[in-house]
């Protein structure tokens, strides 16, 4: 069936377009800096599901592809005098490329082994980044906040960001349905369920997998650039926070993996949750043992995330909910 | 230089016999459980803060303490295992990994809130002995020995008791053991305690020499997954020489190049030998 | 010939699965392939179509040697296969489950195409009126028929049926066989594990008998069946012989 004509492709679409929209016409500081964190999340946790949620691979390192895509990004941006779309092209180029390279090895091992060789691959990348002297070692990169009066000063710089990661947020659901609904993601899907019968089947296994693991590398490495570029500087110990990492991956579950409106309902879900229980006087402190709670009784009651719980409810919401 | 190399990797290796009791923990949890234990750093955080309490606070000498620390972190290894793994124990590897990891959430919040994130230290000393020009440091030499026969003990427990044989069945396989009269709840649970207490008892030594935080916790608990890959992943008395060759890295790499490659080499071995030889260096094929 | 197997040993540590089994398949017979369990039935279909690499010698795949290709190459060169063990992929529809068949086999179908090739597929196999319905809910029988609904959607010239008869009842099975029967004749080339022997007398052209690794007989169902070391094979297995005996 064409996409268009799908329901649940326009309830993803539009909700993550008019939302981003709709901040871009309010024009407010305070929304716009929620609504970059709402998104940035969003296109993380959605590039993740595309590995995680369709071949069952779980990557517990994605952040990886943030950090070393971003790093190159903001690179190419703040070194090499780059613009700043070449350099987040230039960045997803490059994580893309790198997960083709581990992917082809890594991708080797199933359930368990895979998920801790990727803590491996990010602690590793993390721990030789802040060796490598062109981008800076321990200390990082920084820009030169000269930069940001090509974009006409740094207020109106952070809307360009805020734009752009609008854009890249919509494209990675947009991707993330299509590979879903394609004849491809059946492959996936099928690895999912049973890998050496899908290979039976035909299902050329290995180099789908590593298809499916350098697509989801590519959008995080464009958010990271941007993120970066937000910031100012990179530095490992943000570049790949193994926390941030988890908290992804917990977005997904959080909102149903294998489904793309489940990564989108779950960032949203996490970021708004996370900031109430930071505000809240009661919870300021246990923030963290809170959100471990909610986790929990996820994990154990709720297997399926929100939006699995309700299809699996009400069956005629399956076309909508997808 | 070679003195030099000498005093470092010495000092590795008896911090590795104490990294080897904290992943040989990981490693039986993976090999009965087939379950990651995230909250093992946690577990090992909280050991160090319970010896910093009955030390510092009640005067306690800390290997007097250790025990307790065992005892009670068996208890909390039961417990997490009734409210959080049981009922996923079969829902395979992401529910498993991501409960255990919500449960080191809910340890680091609560430990960030009573604790604080500010350092401590427990102030111990056992004085120093010098061995053929070497001076090692008395707590890392006790930390060392109490390691050694808590390996033994297991090796003991695992391979010559009634239980431990039921562990070792279960790790082979569950669904024949439950077959044959083997009840896998309890085993499993009882294997969750006493990995837990594995990386309490871990902890504990620990504290005894570098300073911590609640914190702390997740780089040892990192160390430990590279252990138990070098070691054989599942195989609890590898785990005790996988902790002497990190140690020995450890120790030998700063000779050669600068102490921040260390992690570099650390887990670009840890991913080499995953891929080329899950079992471990020394497992079988 | 569609397939030719050549002298084929497969080994596991010590144990020798497989030792020179030899024999040839014609385009469009129906061969059946049975022996005692451990023969090395299912280790033989596993060589057949690449999931393992067999030590010593070659198999021969539509005049080519395949020897050591993957499983999925096999499969876009026209072998499909219905596993002993069925396994649907539980979360897909049963649809969908069929559609991966048509999608990533021999002809490489499109989606649009490959939904109505398993429709077409499950029509044949009458699964037809539970396609929408997700592939874990179905009985052990409709499993086994979504198994063949799978492996005919992908177009194949030859099909490996494992055991496709086991744990079903004797309506399912008489069913199953005209199925399988109409299968072959659309040109279709079967090779198929059976333990069910009435069944597989009735439906074989020819008969292969694997013991311990090694073809102890080989020819049309009633020479097997008489032959001494064949009841000799299955004299372990005092049922099986009685059976075999009454033919």
């Amino acid at each position: 069936m064409s996409f268009w004509r799908s329901p649940g492709f326009w309830l993803n679409f539009l909700l993550i377009f008019v939302g981003g929209a709709l901040v871009l016409l309010i024009h407010q500081d305070t929304l716009r800096e929620t609504a970059f964190t709402v998104l940035m999340y969003i296109a993380l946790a959605s590039s993740l599901n595309i590995i995680m949620g369709l071949t069952g691979y779980v990557n517990f390192g994605h952040i990886v592809f943030f950090g070393l895509g971003g790093y190159f990004g903001f690179f190419m941006l703040s070194q090499m005098g780059w613009p700043l779309y070449l350099s987040m092209l230039a960045g997803g180029c490059l994580s893309a490329a790198v997960a083709l390279v581990i992917g082809a090895a890594v991708l080797r091992l199933r359930g368990a082994y895979f998920a801790l060789a990727t803590i491996g691959v990010n602690e590793a990348a993390r721990a030789f980044v802040a060796n490598f002297k062109p981008f800076g070692g321990a200390t990082g990169l920084f820009v030169n906040f000269s930069v940001y009066d090509q974009y006409g000063g740094s207020a109106s710089a952070l809307w360009w960001i805020f734009t752009l990661l609008w854009i890249v947020a919509t494209l990675t659901v947009v991707v993330g349905y299509l590979v879903k609904h394609s004849r491809f993601g059946l492959g996936l899907i099928a690895i999912r369920e049973d890998e050496d019968a899908a290979m039976v089947m035909g299902v050329r296994a290995p180099l789908a997998k590593t298809i499916a693991f350098a697509l989801s590398a590519f959008f995080p490495a464009l958010v990271g650039t941007l993120y970066f570029f937000k910031n100012g500087n990179v530095e490992p110990e943000d570049a790949f926070r193994f926390q941030l990492s988890l908290e992804i991956l917990v977005m997904v579950m959080l909102g149903g993996k294998g489904l793309v409106l489940g990564p989108i309902l779950g960032a949203f879900a996490y970021e708004r949750l996370r900031g109430y229980l930071l505000i809240s006087p009661l919870f300021k402190n246990l923030h963290l043992a809170l959100s471990g709670g909610i986790l929990l009784v996820i994990v154990l009651f709720v297997p399926g995330g929100v939006v699995g719980w309700f299809r699996e409810r009400f069956p005629r919401l399956r076309r909508l909910l997808e | 230089m070679f003195s030099h190399l000498s005093a470092s990797l010495v000092d590795g290796l008896l911090i590795g016999f104490v990294y080897g009791i904290a992943a040989m923990g990981l490693s039986l949890i993976w090999g009965v459980m087939r379950v990651v234990n995230l909250a093992h750093g946690a577990t090992m955080a909280l050991g160090m803060f319970f010896i910093y309490y009955l030390f510092s606070g009640a005067g306690m000498n800390p290997y007097l303490a250790l025990p307790l620390a065992a005892l009670l972190a068996m208890a909390f290894g039961f417990i997490v295992y009734v409210v959080a793994l049981h009922r996923v124990i079969q829902a395979g590897y992401l529910y498993t990994l991501l409960a255990t990891f919500a449960v080191n959430m809910i340890i680091i919040g609560i430990g960030t809130t009573v604790f604080t994130t500010s350092p401590r230290n427990v102030d111990f000393s056992l004085g120093s002995v010098t061995l053929g020009g070497e001076i090692l440091q008395g707590t890392r030499l006790v930390a060392a020995a109490a390691s050694v026969t808590i390996t033994g003990a297991l090796y003991l427990f695992l391979y010559f008791t009634r239980t431990g044989k039921a562990i070792r069945a279960v790790s082979n396989n569950r669904a024949a053991a439950e077959l044959m009269g083997i009840s896998s709840a309890r085993v499993l649970a009882l294997s969750f305690g006493i990995g837990t207490m594995l990386a309490a008892v871990a902890g504990s030594l620990t504290a005894t020499f570098f300073p911590f935080t609640i914190l702390s916790g997740s780089t040892y608990q990192l160390k430990s997954f590279v252990i138990c890959v070098l070691g054989g992943l599942g195989n609890p008395l590898g785990a005790l020489l996988g902790g002497l060759i990190l140690g020995a890295l450890e120790g030998i790499v700063p000779v050669f190049m600068p102490v921040s490659w260390v992690p570099v080499v650390e887990f670009g071995l840890f991913v080499a030998v995953l891929v080329i030889r899950p079992s471990g260096l020394m497992g079988a094929k | 010939m569609i397939l030719e197997v050549k002298e084929v040993s497969k080994q596991f540590g010590g144990l020798k699965a497989l030792s020179d089994v030899a024999f040839e398949l014609p385009e469009g017979q129906i061969l059946g392939l049975i022996g005692p369990n451990g023969a090395g039935k299912t280790t033989l279909f596993n060589v057949i179509n690449g999931v393992f690499t067999p030590e010593q010698g070659r198999v021969i795949f539509r005049g080519e040697d395949v020897t050591g290709r993957t499983s999925y190459e096999m499969a876009r060169r026209g072998l499909s296969r219905a596993h002993q063990v069925v396994r649907p992929l539980t979360d897909l529809t049963v649809r969908e489950n069929v559609m991966v068949g048509a999608c990533f086999g021999r002809e490489r179908l499109g989606l649009r195409a490959a939904a109505r090739k398993a429709d077409e597929a499950l029509t044949r196999v009458g699964l037809i009126d539970r396609s929408d319905q997700p592939a874990g809910n179905l009985n052990v029988a409709q499993k086994k028929r979504l198994e063949m609904a799978r492996a005919l959607a992908a177009q194949p010239y030859l099909i490996l049926l494992d055991e496709v008869l086991a744990g079903l009842n004797p309506s399912e099975i008489t069913s199953m066989m005209a199925t399988v029967r109409a299968i072959r004749d659309e040109g279709v080339t079967i090779l198929m594990i059976e333990h069910v022997m009435q069944a597989i007398m009735s439906i074989s052209d020819r008969l292969l008998v694997l013991d311990y690794g090694t073809l102890i007989a080989a020819g049309p169902p009633k020479e097997v069946a008489n032959n001494p070391q064949v009841i000799e094979a299955y004299l372990g297995d005092p049922k099986l012989t009685a059976k075999l005996m009454a033919e």
